[in-house]
């Protein structure tokens, strides 16, 4: 049994027929094609997958692609808004935020959210708040530098 | 025509070139390539530590929709054992070797006997990921249960359940270094002694990637390409076309695509990438793989596992005079691709620290257990044989009453700038040890801090510090020292610079970056040396169809040994560069120098030839010189004369809570001297990571084996504490430069150094910090709170 399922991804609107089982990650990576998006787990700890659904910052391992239907959702290929980096892939560019680079795009969709939250955060408001986010080879040091430079570009350009 | 000064690029935090990909999700790791008419492997496992295999029943799985083959160990005949590339035995003249290595086999799907939870023992492959999933739920395996051993110290024991045939009582090798002669007669004549036992535990390297494959074998040309997530792709196609499965290996190409994270653990030939690249070759399609973490925590090589009973033996000065130590080394099920290495040469050559120390002897002893096997984590032998000393060093000088800076500048090896023969077959190359740790010791107030904790300890607080002044060997390696040593392969490394007619350059280095970097670090390099932008240089790595032979990234090698190769290179453009300009300026090639990306007459920068015409010439070769071939491209194997010796200082600061046994740190403090620096950023930012994974193993991380059942019972991420950023503080690092002699460019190495350090300088601090309550010592890691509370209750039912 397939159903269908409607969702706008980065401004596009996609429309399939998916396993009810499917979850929103894999349909994003293999149904629609966004291999941004990450796995790096299967118990929801790693965050590598995380995206903005409906403005919520969330790991796309702990949804079936059906109870994404109708939700407007934002990947990593999204923030780049007409070739200009957002501050915060520019932040983890600058400030040496990643190595490897597999867990960044989930890094870079936490810090979205949480800089809406708190747009001048702490070090340790940074560190909270990505305590859903894991990261194994910059000791995340200059994750928390690279979202504290986000964090002032941000609020100067507003 | 004179140009400007060109600006140098090595020794500056350009930023990655590399990042834009990675940032933008744009990069192209292995589960991301696409391959139309792909099929999906899913392994069916053993659920048990231990278990003889009566039968296996694959006709429901046969059945399932989707599902295109079934495979078990049977049916993969003519192929061979995973070969392990490290051999331990007398008759090769390997020293140290007191029992030969047991070359146990290690099948791609188990045939007769699973020796460890998660051993494949066969395979469906079916249309999709799902359908490959459902079916191998399907497949029945009648297993007899065997009784398992999991424990390092217990391994051995006579009544343990034998894991092979040819590794009677479960001894894999005993192995020894040093002299044991001169070192008994240390201890006889030592005032002081302390005898501690030292566990350094088993750990999980935890890339954020999981493993990857994906085999495509074309019937129409014959060749098989692996897509694969190696740290060195080369070594990854010679093991599996040479030993394992009898291909041609010219009709082979690896590609390591952008790999998310290796550590280590993605150095090695494993089961699964050599059953989809022999599934694809049965079924002529692609066949793909990718782990779950589930799988990762099952399969991936583990590191660490050491019991060791370590003494040192001092003079009321605080001089070291003696170091005795007994190793036993969990080895896992079966032999790991470098496995004997890691507690034996990357281990005992290393006990000799940074200190002039009287005499050392050491003996280890591998085992066998059901367990996953276990090699090269992250420092790879060399963090165990630092924790070993670091720790005793300053049991030595507690029990001495001596101040633990003050007991290391005591027994430091003075400045030496080419060459110190240690006790341990190795020869340092160059060290300033004091040095570093004046720095560290600069970089905060030491006595100060000392006045802080008498004053909270007073207040009933508890507060701690730890030091580790470390060493470490890198720039792996001379061919022939390890080929001697029983290395089954070279270690040197290729590097080809391409130059393109128009001046633009193609880099191809046989290294491998995971997260190093080396698309920045290698750009940065040739361009400097060629005084271009870097702009005009693209590195290529990762492609056995693309690059020379290689031998990948692992031991911290990649700008020493990969470095230099590409050196070497831009050394042999240039020469050919200053023959085709000496042409075109009718001037003798002696007469030619190389400056600021021209080639002109010794000091006259207007009589120059720019590198782009250059270029250009030797593709249009028109006016040219006579005999020398056109074309401007150079290829080079570098093979190092020694190993690179980094070394440093690092402190740590914490608390203990008494009433929960929560530890925080409150301080962490690094001075690391690498030899010269590329680009500081990069390796700050790896030094950073690196410290992140010892104090993850000193106060967090463990792979936990129930021994009744042989389960693993960290098998997830959520039972394996990898680090989260809220348990972490910033790091304070700094450097000293002492620049090797061994190669051209006197860099070290600096991938591994962080994790080395910092995990006896957090448990030092721990002890530090337990003193009070009368504990002179800790056996065991991770230094959880309920571990440190536990410490805390028994020292205080014992006063």
């Amino acid at each position: 049994m397939k159903l269908p399922v409607t969702m706008t991804i980065n401004g596009q609107s996609y429309s399939h027929e998916v396993e009810p089982r499917l979850l929103l990650v894999h349909h994003i990576r293999e149904t629609v094609g966004l291999t941004g998006t990450h796995v790096g787990c299967d118990t929801s700890q790693c965050g590598a997958c995380t995206i903005l659904m409906n403005g919520q910052a969330v790991k796309a391992c702990t949804l079936f692609a059906v109870q994404a239907d109708g939700a407007q959702i934002t990947t990593i290929e999204g923030m780049a808004k007409n070739g200009e980096l957002h501050p915060i892939q520019q932040g983890f560019w600058e400030k040496h935020g990643l190595q490897c680079g597999f867990c960044t795009p989930g890094m870079i969709m936490a810090a979205a959210q949480m800089l809406e939250r708190y747009p001048r955060p702490t070090e340790e408001q940074i560190r909270h708040q990505l305590e859903g986010n894991l990261c194994r080879c910059t000791g995340y040091h200059n994750i928390v530098k690279a979202i504290q430079w986000a964090a002032e570009h941000m609020a100067a350009g507003k | 025509m004179a140009t400007a000064s060109v600006e140098r690029l090595i020794g500056k935090s350009i930023k990655r070139r590399e990042d834009p990909r990675f940032i933008t999700g744009r990069g192209s790791y292995v589960d991301d390539i696409k391959l139309p008419g792909a099929t999906w492997a899913a392994f069916v496992r053993s659920p048990h530590a231990h278990a003889r295999i009566r039968s296996i029943d694959t006709a429901a799985a046969r059945k399932h929709p989707g599902v295109v083959a079934v495979y078990t160990g049977q049916d993969m005949t003519g192929v061979n054992s995973l070969p392990c590339g490290w051999d331990l035995r007398k008759e090769k003249n390997i020293p140290g070797v007191v029992q030969d290595l047991a070359m146990v086999p290690h099948m791609p799907l188990t045939a007769d006997v699973a020796r460890h939870v998660g051993d494949p023992v066969a395979v469906v492959i079916a249309d999709s990921q799902a359908a490959a999933a459902d079916a191998a739920e399907k497949v029945k395996v009648d297993w007899e249960v065997l009784t398992a051993v999991t424990s390092t110290e217990r391994a051995a024991a006579g009544d343990a359940p034998q894991l092979h045939a040819g590794a009677p009582g479960n001894v894999a090798f005993r192995w020894e270094i040093g002299d044991g002669v001169a070192t008994d007669a240390a201890f006889k004549s030592a005032p002081v002694t302390v005898k501690r036992r030292i566990v350094n535990q088993r750990l999980v390297a935890n890339a954020m990637e999981p493993r990857a494959c994906a085999a495509r074998f074309d019937p129409a040309t014959g060749e098989l390409t692996l897509w694969v997530t190696s740290q060195n792709p080369h070594v990854h196609r010679l093991l599996m076309c040479a030993f394992v499965l009898g291909i041609p290996e010219h009709k082979v190409r690896v590609i390591s695509p952008d790999v998310g994270g290796g550590f280590g653990s993605k150095i090695f030939l494993y089961n699964e990438e050599v059953v989809c690249s022999w599934a694809s070759r049965q079924l002529q399609r692609p066949v793909r793989w990718t782990a779950t973490r589930r799988e990762a925590y099952l399969t991936d090589a583990h590191g660490r596992d050491h019991v060791t009973d370590a003494e040192i033996a001092l003079s009321r000065e605080g001089k070291i005079l003696g170091l005795r130590v007994k190793t036993t080394a969990n080895l896992g099920a079966y032999l790991s691709t470098f496995a004997p290495a890691v507690p034996t040469f990357l281990y005992g050559t290393l006990l000799n620290g940074v200190y002039a120390i009287g005499a050392i002897h050491c003996q280890v002893t591998g085992v066998f257990s059901n367990t996953t096997a276990v090699d090269a984590y992250r420092g790879a032998g060399r963090p165990e044989a630092c924790y070993v000393l670091e720790r005793i060093v300053e049991a030595g000088a507690r029990a001495l009453g001596m101040d633990v800076a003050e007991l290391r500048k005591r027994n430091f090896i003075p400045k030496f700038a080419d060459g110190f023969q240690t006790l341990v077959a190795v020869a340092y190359d160059s060290g300033d040890y004091g040095v570093a740790l004046d720095k560290l010791l600069g970089m905060f107030d030491y006595k100060g801090f000392r006045a802080e904790q008498a004053a909270a300890r007073q207040q009933g607080r508890l507060l701690g510090i730890g030091f580790s002044t470390y060493i470490e060997a890198c720039s792996i390696a001379p061919s022939k020292v390890v080929g001697a040593l029983g290395a089954g392969a070279g270690l040197y490394e290729s590097g080809k610079v391409r130059v393109h007619p128009t001046g633009m350059v193609t880099v191809y280095t046989g290294s491998h970056s995971h997260g190093q970097g080396h698309e920045t670090t290698f750009a940065q390099l040739v361009a400097d040396e060629l005084g271009l932008p870097v702009e005009q240089v693209e590195v290529v790595h990762g492609d056995t169809g693309a690059i020379p032979f290689g031998m990948g990234t692992y031991g911290s090698r990649s700008a020493s040994v990969g470095g230099t190769a590409l050196h070497m290179s831009v050394g042999k453009i240039k020469e050919k560069g200053k023959k085709i300009a000496a042409h075109l300026l009718e001037a003798s090639p002696s007469d030619i120098e190389y400056v600021n990306g021209q080639f002109q007459v010794k000091g006259f920068p207007s009589k120059a030839v720019p590198f782009g015409a250059v270029s250009l010439t030797a593709y249009v070769p028109h006016n040219y010189p006579e005999g020398l071939e056109p074309g401007l491209e150079e290829t080079s194997f570098y093979d190092p004369s020694n190993f690179c010796f980094p070394f440093g200082a690092h402190a740590c600061v914490v608390e203990v809570d008494r009433e929960t046994g929560q530890v925080k740190i409150l301080k962490y403090l690094a001075v690391d001297d690498v030899g010269n620096v590329i680009n500081p950023m990069i390796v700050d930012g790896m030094v950073h990571g690196g410290i992140a994974q010892g104090v993850g193993q000193a106060l967090w991380e463990g792979a936990v084996y129930d021994d009744a059942s042989g389960q693993l019972v960290t098998g997830s991420l959520m039972d394996y504490a990898v680090p989260k950023a809220d348990m972490l503080p910033m790091y304070e690092t700094e450097r000293t430069v002492t620049p090797t002699p061994v190669n051209p460019l006197g860099v070290k190495g600096a991938g591994e150094t962080g994790t080395i350090a910092a995990t006896p300088a957090v448990v030092n601090a721990v002890v530090d910090a337990l003193a009070p309550l009368g504990v002179d010592h800790i056996e065991t890691m991770p230094l959880t709170a309920e571990r440190v509370w536990t410490i805390m209750q028994t020292a205080k039912a014992a006063t």
